[in-house]
């Protein structure tokens, strides 16, 4: 497959890179170890609790750096070199999504390795909730192939800090019912709070599918629409 | 794919505007295959607009083209396997090395690993790069950069290759190296390269479009071109320090005087040297020297826009 090349040299531009595994691998792991640091005063900073939150907020971080990665690419003449091959949108997409989803993966792993030490317990389908985070990755992964479409490096900050700020108010981190009102209209419109229940759900209280299936495919549909506008503003960018 | 008396290139009418800026202006052409075709023209002439166009960047606001009977707007894909281009900025992948770099196109473009990796190997001994070809490029120099950005044009092997000023910041050495290898592909492949250099249209080209305000406003090998301007000879005369009532006196005796970076050039049949020094020597200006010279493409380019290509 020709966009598997595309991929490989897209992985070890991250791979290559201190700042991208920085923010996508360190950071998350680094936000984990002290946040349940706080856990002998309060019961809320146990790896249980934070691991799912913290997940998220790590592909929060992936999303960024998938956007800064498409986006630089976007303005240099590499990329107008890249669009001169006989590579389709969909491939160019998956070669830009696929490295993340492979960070995605060695990031979570690692975040329940060191949550299992720090005393994280999973009572429910680990599958399940490898699928839950799996379609979640893909979402926070699509949002980044949109925002690297559509945006130049410069405001690309500006609306990360917009995804943050809905994923831990969208009810990722916050309790939407205490929090009410408008908020948790919009919260529960969002997939942010969906996806965390869902693991929360399977992880902590041990649900099974049946139970998360709202949340779940509030999620994947979502996602959906997440690869559908990726691909639609991928191909715009392709012909000026 | 590669069909017999298949035009290699067809554009008819094609055109590009960018708002009420007219890029490119119902440009017909046809390129044979295997034919060395040069755009030759300034800045923002609308050379690097219609490669562009050619190769799928840019939509066309007007017109059609074809790549060896595929539409540049209908079949992207089916040209895109045709072509490949050096762009005019170097445009290579920072965090990878040199191997890396080539390995991606040629796998972009569906070569097989044993050819790419042979290919490359060849590429990067032509470039002066085997040396360093496990290094990173971010720590090459402007020049390395340049040379790995242009065999990486050639890597895929193409049939329609275009050059959009391939040799523009590259040293004396490197510029031979490349022109030796475009000269070794001409006649297998077709090779559209857009140009400053005169003397690089000039050597390597079947065919030149000279190019002006996105405009051709003119076509035909570089002799033909030569000789359709003028059969009158150009005298160069080499003086400093030349002031306008000076070329006004010259003009009194010779009607067609240009000025030149350090002089003048006089086209006439014959010019006298007695001539040149009683209209200079009064006004105390020294000549350095005088020759006569061919006519060349630039006198081609003043005569048909007003205007010297270098400026």
């Amino acid at each position: 497959m020709r966009s598997l090349e595309l991929a490989k040299r897209n992985f070890r531009e991250i791979w290559r890179d201190p700042l991208s595994l920085g923010i996508t691998i360190a950071l998350p792991v680094l936000l984990l170890l002290v946040l349940q640091a706080f856990g002998e005063v309060d019961a809320f900073f146990t790896a249980t609790v934070l691991a799912p939150g913290i997940v998220l907020f790590g592909f929060v971080m992936l999303m960024f750096s998938a956007a800064m990665t498409l986006s630089r690419d976007r303005e240099s003449a590499f990329f107008s070199r890249l669009l001169t091959a006989p590579v389709g949108a969909r491939d160019f997409v998956a070669a830009y999504s696929l490295p993340y989803l492979i960070v995605a993966v060695i990031q979570a792993i690692l975040l329940f390795i060191i949550g299992a030490l720090l005393g994280l317990e999973i009572n429910g389908n680990v599958g399940l909730v490898i699928l839950v985070l799996f379609v979640t990755a893909i979402l926070y992964i699509g949002l980044g192939m949109i925002l690297g479409s559509l945006l130049p490096l410069a405001p690309l900050s500006g609306a990360y800090a917009v995804v943050l700020l809905l994923t831990i108010f969208g009810g990722a981190w916050m309790d939407l019912e205490a929090i009410g009102g408008v908020f948790q209209t919009i919260g529960n419109a969002l997939p942010f709070a969906h996806a965390l229940d869902a693991t929360r759900d399977v992880m902590v209280g041990g649900a099974g599918f049946s139970a998360i299936a709202t949340d779940f495919y509030w999620v994947l549909g979502y996602t959906l629409v997440s690869i559908a506008l990726a691909l639609f503003f991928f191909r715009r960018r392709m012909v000026d | 794919m590669n069909q017999t008396n298949q035009a290699a290139i067809e554009a008819v009418a094609l055109r590009k505007t960018f708002g009420k800026l007219t890029a490119v202006s119902d440009v017909d052409l046809t390129v044979e295959q295997g034919e060395l075709f040069a755009m030759l023209g300034p800045n923002g002439a609308g050379k690097t607009t219609t490669i562009k166009m050619l190769c799928c960047l840019l939509r066309p606001t007007g017109g059609t083209a074809t790549i060896l009977g595929h539409d540049i707007q209908s079949e992207p894909l089916s040209v895109k396997q045709l072509i490949d281009v050096s762009p005019q900025e170097t445009a290579i992948a920072e965090r990878l090395n040199a191997w890396e770099n080539l390995s991606l196109m040629a796998g972009l473009h569906g070569i097989g690993k044993g050819e790419a990796k042979e290919r490359s190997e060849e590429l990067l001994e032509m470039m002066g790069l085997s040396d360093r070809a496990d290094e990173k490029v971010k720590k090459y120099s402007g020049g390395m950069k340049r040379r790995l950005s242009i065999a990486m044009a050639l890597v895929s092997d193409p049939q329609v290759l275009f050059l959009d000023e391939p040799t523009l910041g590259l040293d004396p050495q490197s510029r031979r190296a490349i022109w030796e290898y475009i000269e070794a592909l001409k006649g297998r492949k077709t090779i559209v390269l857009t140009t400053h250099y005169l003397e690089e249209a000039d050597a390597l080209a079947d065919r030149i479009a000279v190019i002006d305000e996105g405009k051709i406003v003119a076509l035909g090998t570089p002799e033909q071109l030569k000789e359709g301007i003028s059969d009158t000879p150009v005298t160069v005369v080499e003086a400093q320090g030349l002031t306008d009532d000076a070329i006004d006196a010259l003009r009194q005796i010779y009607p067609v005087v240009r000025v030149v970076a350090g002089g003048v050039e006089i086209e006439a049949d014959e010019v006298r040297l007695y001539d040149i020094e009683d209209c200079l020597r009064p006004r105390g200006i020294d000549i350095q020297s005088t020759y006569r010279r061919q006519v060349t493409l630039d006198d081609v380019f003043l005569h048909l826009t007003g205007k010297q290509l270098r400026e």
